[in-house]
């Protein structure tokens, strides 16, 4: 690392006290590089065993990388706290500006501690840090507006982060996300719950500096190198194109496409909400994170009439992906575009992740269809696949509360069936809602043993797809899923979006690292990555998660996968050998 | 005279990838922007769009006229010139830029001044700006 990039400056802010201040910790940036792996340290510090999620005692942190601000594509900020959702490790990633805002600012980490009394909102510019007052800003209906006012009063326009949270994360919503520049989000696990808890309706964050190098001739060609092969590979082309909703349709082909709360794996009205649909007729806008030439965020803009006027109208521009087309389309039977639509900006309003959204819908959907509960439950809702206007309803009485019914929908799907039943068909992995991919073994097993229970840790849905039509050996798949979790704790210390995985090998990672000052070859990143995942686990076990008590949602069995009707049983021997390895990691 | 001057060819078609940022900013072999002559941000949100600020390379430039030092003088074909030698850090440039291209290094306290060298061009995989040929009258 080059003596003078900042990067090894943590910000430590203190919300009870209200005060703050910075420390080196150099040592944890060269023994982690950077984002995951420097967060689970600071997380490990920070973080009391068996501490309560929504207590001052859990902290945040944010972290990024040393390719932040210097080479394309490193755009992520990893955020790491408790998960009030699952109680265990929550790890949660976005783009927009936030990463370059943190490392323009001066910092590789910042540790949010304490609470505060009253809503406030942080401000940090460059050295200096801000505590607002933020009673005004609680309790504003949309988490758009709050950016606005945000947007209007602090300095540092084009060069700034506004994080803040929506009336989801001010209630406590288990699955309440933090939303960045709009249209990215820190969505799973609730970190948005643990903004609210600590009553930090927002964080903005803004700067402006030179990163030095050590080797500026190599450091401009690598970087050449780099952008060229991004912006000419033909997987950034789809991700520009069409955005991950171009998997909607293929995924649908080859049965994967998890539909109405998974009694299906194909929807007869995919096409009418698939990323050609949705370009076709709707894209109104490509958005980039900062420092990334992709450009994959696509806004749909959504021209609506006022009811009361004629000819006046009014035009939303709503974001969507692969993600949110399966859990608040699919998952739900929404039949066409303009509705799912609708229900996306509803989360988006209220800042609830989409995901476990749609999931904890599609449950109730299936729970009232079999009479589980009734209108007494649900406040005279009846629940109907594709009626997105008891959808928007039902999401709405998520965020308030108003009975026992949605206070347990509001605790996630896996509490609200353990209160109601219908656990065989709640869609939870380690209590986390499901992510997208009906796919085969190794994307639900990647589910139930990822360190954070998403698609991403990994990638065995992918490795299901690669799998179709030749030998699927799960013995050595399971080995194949864990080293890639293994390497991609270094794409998520160095912050690279995982779209860019492909470029990103540990050859190329270890010749970018050089002229930053970097001394690591590919053998040396693939240890720090096996040591990053070692030290997720041991936090998932210290607090309380079992290999041997895993919950298999009895659903998955009973709806074909591309590779046929999945057997419990292999699953267990998946899990077996899991153990043998990680015992090995420990 | 013919010259060459960087322009905005659409801005419509901007992402706010901010690579034409870090572009200008790696004419000095660094990271970061502090020391980018090229901005962007959003018109009011990201979802209105964004504006993409850089010197338009005037032909009677305002920026040079308040200059109480001679330290930005006016070149043919347009734009400017500075010499950081001359320059006090009065910051009277920056004000008379009226789309605000005269950026800001706060290291030095001395504007930074797009040089038209097009080496950002080369970064945007949007087509947003480009190199463009004018004829300016005279000199
Ligand atoms: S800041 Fe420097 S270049 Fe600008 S007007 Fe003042 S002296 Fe001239
Ligand atoms: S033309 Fe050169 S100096 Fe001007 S903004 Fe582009 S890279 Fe910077
Ligand atoms: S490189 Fe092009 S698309 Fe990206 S911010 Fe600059 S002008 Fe916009």
């Amino acid at each position: 690392m080059h003596p003078n990039d900042p990067l090894y400056r943590v910000l430590y802010i203190d919300l009870t006290k209200k005060i703050y201040w910075i420390e080196d910790r150099r040592e944890l940036f060269e023994n982690y590089l950077g984002g995951a792996g420097v967060a689970i340290n600071l997380l490990k510090e920070e973080c009391p065993r068996g501490a309560d999620p929504l207590r001052p005692e859990n902290p945040i942190v944010f972290a990024v990388g040393p390719f932040t601000g210097l080479y394309p594509i490193a755009s992520k900020t990893v955020a790491m706290f408790k998960s009030p959702l699952t109680g265990n490790l929550g790890e949660s990633h976005a783009g927009g500006r936030s990463a370059i805002a943190i490392r323009m600012a001066g910092y590789g980490a910042i540790v949010i501690k304490g609470a505060s009394k009253h809503p406030v909102y942080v401000a940090v510019h460059g050295d200096k840090v801000f505590f607002r007052d933020a009673r005004a800003l609680w309790g504003i209906k949309s988490s758009i507006t709050v950016a606005r006012i945000i947007r209007e009063k602090e300095p540092g326009a084009g060069q700034r982060a506004i994080m803040r949270i929506g009336r989801a994360g001010e209630n406590l919503v288990k699955y309440a996300c933090v939303v960045t520049e709009t249209y990215r989000h820190f969505g799973r696990l609730g970190l948005g719950a643990v903004f609210g808890s600590k009553k930090l309706k927002a964080f903005v964050v803004s700067g402006k500096r030179s990163l030095p190098v050590l080797d500026k001739r190599r450091y401009r060609e690598i970087y050449k190198e780099l952008f060229d092969t991004m912006v000419k590979s033909p997987l950034m082309k789809k991700y520009h194109d069409l955005g991950t909703a171009a998997n909607v349709i293929p995924l649908n082909k080859i049965g994967a496409l998890p539909t109405k709360n998974l009694k299906e794996s194909k929807f007869e009205n995919a096409d009418k909400i698939s990323g050609e649909y949705l370009a076709e007729k709707y894209l109104g806008r490509r958005l980039a994170c900062a420092h990334c030439p992709v450009a994959c965020i696509h806004l749909a803009a959504l021209r609506e009439p006022y009811e009361t006027e004629p000819y006046f109208y009014k035009t939303t521009f709503i974001s969507y992906d692969y993600e949110l087309i399966y859990s608040l389309g699919s998952m739900l039977g929404i039949r066409n575009a303009e509705d799912m639509l609708k229900v996306l900006d509803e989360v988006e309003v209220l800042g609830l992740d989409g995901i476990s959204s749609g999931v904890v819908l599609a449950w109730a959907t299936e729970a009232y269809e079999k009479g589980i509960i009734n209108e007494n439950d649900t406040l005279g809702l009846r629940f109907k696949w594709g009626d997105y206007e008891t959808y928007i309803k039902a999401l709405r009485y998520i965020v308030e509360q108003p009975n026992e019914f949605y206070k347990a929908l509001a605790n996630g799907v896996d509490y609200a069936a353990s209160k109601y039943g219908g656990e065989k068909f709640a869609l939870a992995f380690g209590k986390n809602e499901m992510p997208g991919y009906h796919t085969g073994y190794l994307g639900y097993f990647g589910f139930l043993v990822g360190s954070r229970h998403s698609h991403l840790d990994m990638g065995g849905y992918s490795i299901d797809q690669k799998a179709l039509g030749k030998e699927y050996n799960l013995d050595e798949l399971v080995v194949k899923a864990l080293r890639e979790e293994e390497w991609r704790q270094i794409l998520s210390s160095l912050v690279v979006c995982f779209f860019a995985r492909g470029i990103y090998k540990p050859e190329i990672v270890a010749k970018a690292l050089e002229p930053l000052g970097w001394n690591l070859t590919p053998e040396d990143l693939g240890k720090i990555g096996a040591k990053i995942h070692r030290l997720k686990y041991e936090f998932k076990f210290r607090e309380g998660f079992d290999l041997d008590s895993l919950r298999l949602p009895h659903r998955i069995f009973e709806t074909p996968t591309p590779h046929g009707y999945l057997d419990e049983y292999k699953f267990k021997e998946m899990i077996e050998k899991f153990k043998l390895l990680i015992q090995k990691q420990i | 005279m013919l010259t060459k001057k960087l322009d905005i060819i659409d801005a419509d078609r901007c992402v706010g990838c901010l690579s034409c940022v870090f572009a200008c900013a790696r004419r000095y072999g660094e990271g970061g922007y502090d020391r980018s002559a090229i901005a962007v941000r959003s018109v009011a949100g990201v979802e209105k769009g964004f504006v993409v600020i850089v010197c338009r390379a005037c032909t009677d430039p305002p920026c040079a006229k308040v200059c109480p030092t001679n330290a930005l003088v006016a070149k043919k074909g347009g734009g400017v010139f500075l010499n950081p030698n001359k320059c006090i850090g009065c910051g009277f440039c920056r004000n008379a830029c009226p789309i605000g291209a005269v950026m800001w290094d706060e290291a030095a306290n001395k504007p930074i001044i797009c040089v038209q060298c097009g080496y950002c061009v080369d970064f945007c995989p949007h087509d947003v700006i480009g190199i463009v040929e004018r004829q300016t009258e005279g000199v």
